[in-house]
C-alpha cells in the first residue's frame, strides 16, 4: 500500500509515453517484414494475356491453357451439351450470373451459355470454393455426383458441381460460378485470354 | 563504495568464497545446474500410479528430436526452388547415401508425431489433466498442437508433388473465405496469385526455422507449467495435498530414475515400431506418403481425388460437411469457420468440463459412453476425410460434425450428470 502512495505520476507518465513510442517503433519495424510477403514485381508482371489457337479443338473436347498460372479451359460444346444448360437451370445457385458479375462474368458473357460464341466456353478452371481444378466435362451418367448424373464438371476436392457453362449447382461448398476471364476473338480460330476490346 | 568497511551479508553467492572442489560445484557457483537437475528430474515428484497413457509426453519429445535431427540433414540436400524441389527429393531418395533412410525417418516421424500427440491429448481428456490448476499446461499444449499442424502443412509443400501443390492451394484459399480481407490475405500468404516458387520459399523458411523455434519455446513453457503445478494422474488426485514431514508428496516418486527408466523401456518399443514402419511400410498404404505426391506438381490439373494426410482428415471432413449458406453467408465461410472452431474449441476444455471429479475412473458410465461416441465420431470423420465425397458420406460427416461440437458445447451440462463414484484420498495402483 505504501508503494501505491508514493507513485510519482510524472514518472509513470514518462513510462507510459516511452512504452507507447517504443511500441509504435516496434510495429513500424515489423511492417517492412510483413510487406516482403506481398507478390514481387516479377510475380505482378507475369500476368500477360495468352493467345490460343482453338481451331484444333474437336466438338465436345476441352483445351487447357495456362494464364496467370491458372488453368483456362476452352470447351467446344456440342448441340446436346448446350441443350443441357436450360435443363440444369432450376438446380443452379446463380443461373443468370448475377453474383460478383464484375469479377466472374464479363458483360459480353452474361447470358445462358456464358460465352461470346454459344458453343465455345472460356472459363478459368479453378473452383470458387478452395481453388482446386474441377474435372470433366462428364457426359450424362458418368459422374453420380452431378444432379441427375447430367452433363457437367465436378470438383474432386469437395464435390462442388458445375454445369457446362461453369454455373455452380445449389447446396454445394462452392459459392460462385467459375470465372469467365476477359477474352476476345482475334479471328474465327484465335482467342486471346486476359484481354478484351475494353482493354481490360 | 570501497571506503565503507561494514560487513556485507552474504547469502547465495557466499558459496563462491569456498573452494570449488569439484567440477559440478564450480559450475553450480556460476549456473544453476544441480538446481535444475533436481527441480525437473531427480527431485521432481511425479505420482507413483502413472499408467500406459503417461508415456506419450516423453515420446512426443523423442519424435521432436528425431524430426529436428533428420530435418537438419535433409536441408543439406533439399532445394527450395519450384523448378528443382521435386527432383531434389528424388535425389535424396536415390543418390544421397542413406538419404532414403533419413527422409523416411522424417516422413514417418511426421505421422508418428500426430499419433503420439493425439493419444497424449486423449489422456488429458480421460483423466481431466486440463482441470484447475493445469489450465495453462493445456493451453500451451493446444498451442503446440496448432503450431505442429502448421509445421506439418508447411513441410508438406516442400516435396512439390501434386498433393503438396493442391493441398497448399486448398488450405491457403481457406483464408480467402474470410470476409473482406480474405482475398488479399491469401495473396499475401502465397506471395503470388497462385501457389508458386515464392510460396515454396517462404513455406520452407517457416518449416525449417520459424515454427521449430516456436515449438521449442512452447514445449519449454508446457513443461515449466507442468513442473510448477505437478503432474496429474489416473485417479485425478492432487498428490501435493498429502505430503510427508519433509514436504515430499507421499504418493510421489522422483521422476529420475523411476520414470526415466520406465520411459526408456517404452522408447525401445516405440523405436521398434518406428523402424518397422520406416523399413517395411514407409508409405503406409498411401496414408503417410500419398501416392499422388509421387507426381510432380502440375498447376493445370488437380488429381482426381485429393485428400490431406490422415492427421488432418477429421478437420477436413468438418470443412466439407458445411454445404449450406446460413444468414446470406457462403457455405465456404461456414466450412472454414467450423474447421477453425473444431480445433480452437480445445482451448476452452478446462472451463467447459464441470464434472466434480477429474478422472474417468470416478465418472458415471454415461460419461464413458459419451467419450466413446466422441472417439467414434472423430475416427469416422478422419476416415471419411480420406475418401471422395458423396451425398451419403457428406450426411454421415454432417452428423459426426454435429456430435463433435455437441460433445464440447454440451459438456457444461452432461459433465455434471449421473452418479459419480467417491474419489479415494490416496492414489490407487
Amino acid at each position: 500500500m505504501s508503494n501505491e502512495q508514493s507513485v510519482d505520476s510524472g514518472r509513470r507518465g514518462a513510462i507510459v509515453a516511452t512504452s507507447v513510442v517504443g511500441g509504435i517503433g516496434g510495429l513500424c519495424t515489423a511492417l517492412p517484414f510483413a510487406l516482403t510477403f506481398q507478390p514481387s514485381e516479377k510475380a505482378k508482371a507475369a500476368g500477360a494475356p495468352v493467345e490460343v489457337d482453338i481451331g484444333d479443338i474437336k466438338e465436345g473436347e476441352v483445351k487447357v491453357v495456362e494464364w496467370r498460372g491458372k488453368p483456362v479451359w476452352i470447351v467446344r460444346r456440342t448441340k446436346e451439351m448446350l441443350d443441357s444448360l436450360a435443363k440444369a437451370e432450376p438446380q443452379l445457385a446463380d443461373p443468370k450470373s448475377e453474383r460478383k458479375p464484375s469479377e466472374l462474368t464479363p458483360e459480353y458473357c452474361r447470358n445462358q451459355h456464358r460465352s461470346i460464341k454459344p458453343e465455345v466456353l472460356v472459363a478459368v478452371g479453378i473452383c470458387s470454393h478452395l481453388g482446386c481444378s474441377p474435372s470433366g466435362p462428364f457426359s450424362p451418367g458418368v459422374n453420380v455426383a452431378l444432379p441427375g448424373a447430367d452433363w457437367g464438371f465436378v470438383c474432386p476436392c469437395h464435390g462442388s458441381t458445375f454445369d457446362l457453362a461453369g454455373r455452380v449447382y445449389k447446396a454445394k461448398p462452392a459459392p460462385d460460378n467459375l470465372e469467365v476471364p476477359p477474352h476476345m476473338y482475334l479471328s474465327d480460330t484465335r482467342v486471346i485470354v486476359g484481354e478484351d476490346k475494353k482493354g481490360a | 563504495m570501497a571506503s565503507k568497511k561494514e560487513p556485507v551479508v552474504v547469502t547465495g553467492l557466499g558459496a563462491l568464497d569456498k573452494p570449488a572442489g569439484d567440477l559440478i560445484t564450480w559450475v553450480d557457483q556460476r549456473f544453476p545446474l544441480m538446481e535444475n537437475w533436481k527441480a525437473h528430474l531427480s527431485e521432481y515428484y511425479a505420482p507413483k500410479n502413472f499408467n500406459f497413457w503417461y508415456i506419450f509426453g516423453s515420446l512426443a519429445m523423442l519424435v521432436l528430436v528425431i524430426q529436428i535431427v533428420t530435418g537438419i540433414f535433409l536441408v543439406m540436400h533439399y532445394k527450395p526452388d519450384a523448378a528443382k524441389a521435386f527432383e531434389s527429393v528424388e535425389y535424396i531418395m536415390r543418390e544421397v547415401p542413406w538419404g532414403w533412410l533419413v527422409r523416411y525417418m522424417h516422413s514417418t516421424g511426421a505421422s508418428m508425431f500426430f499419433v503420439v500427440i493425439y493419444l497424449h491429448m486423449f489422456r488429458g481428456l480421460l483423466y481431466g489433466s486440463y482441470r484447475k490448476p493445469r489450465e495453462l499446461i493445456w493451453i500451451f499444449g493446444v498451442l503446440i498442437f496448432l503450431t505442429l499442424m502448421g509445421e506439418a502443412f508447411f513441410g508438406y509443400l516442400l516435396p512439390w508433388g501434386q498433393m503438396s501443390y493442391w493441398g497448399a492451394q486448398v488450405i491457403v484459399n481457406l483464408f480467402a473465405a474470410i470476409p473482406i480481407i480474405g482475398p488479399d490475405l491469401s495473396v499475401w500468404i502465397r506471395g503470388d496469385y497462385v501457389v508458386s516458387d515464392a510460396t515454396l520459399n517462404r513455406f520452407f523458411s517457416f518449416h525449417v526455422i520459424a515454427l521449430p523455434l516456436v515449438i521449442l519455446g512452447l514445449v519449454s513453457a508446457h513443461i515449466l507449467a507442468l513442473h510448477e503445478v505437478g503432474s496429474n494422474n489416473p485417479d485425478g488426485i492432487e498428490i501435493k495435498e498429502n505430503k510427508d514431514e519433509k514436504g515430499i508428496p507421499r504418493d510421489g516418486i522422483p521422476f529420475h530414475p523411476f520414470y526415466t527408466v520406465h520411459d526408456i523401456f517404452v522408447v525401445v518399443i516405440f523405436l521398434m515400431v518406428f523402424s518397422l514402419i520406416v523399413f517395411f511400410a514407409p508409405e503406409m498404404g498411401g496414408y503417410f506418403l500419398e501416392y499422388n505426391n509421387f507426381i510432380p506438381a502440375d498447376p493445370l490439373k488437380t488429381p482426381l481425388h485429393i485428400a490431406p494426410v490422415w492427421y488432418f482428415t477429421p478437420y477436413y471432413s468438418i470443412l466439407r460437411a458445411m454445404v449450406w449458406p446460413f444468414f446470406w453467408i457462403d457455405a465456404k465461410v461456414w466450412g472454414v469457420a467450423a474447421m477453425g472452431a473444431s480445433t480452437l474449441i480445445f482451448f476452452f476444455l478446462p472451463w467447459l468440463d464441470r464434472s466434480p471429479v477429474k478422472s474417468i475412473r470416478y465418472r458415471p458410465a454415461l460419461h464413458k459412453y459419451i467419450y466413446a461416441l466422441f472417439v467414434v465420431c472423430f475416427l469416422i470423420l478422419g476416415y471419411l476425410g480420406t475418401l471422395p465425397p458423396t451425398d451419403g458420406r457428406t450426411l454421415v460427416s454432417q452428423i459426426c460434425t454435429l456430435l463433435y461440437f455437441a460433445f464440447f458445447l454440451g459438456m457444461p451440462w452432461w459433465s455434471r450428470m449421473g452418479q459419480f463414484k467417491p474419489v479415494p484420498a490416496r492414489v490407487t495402483m
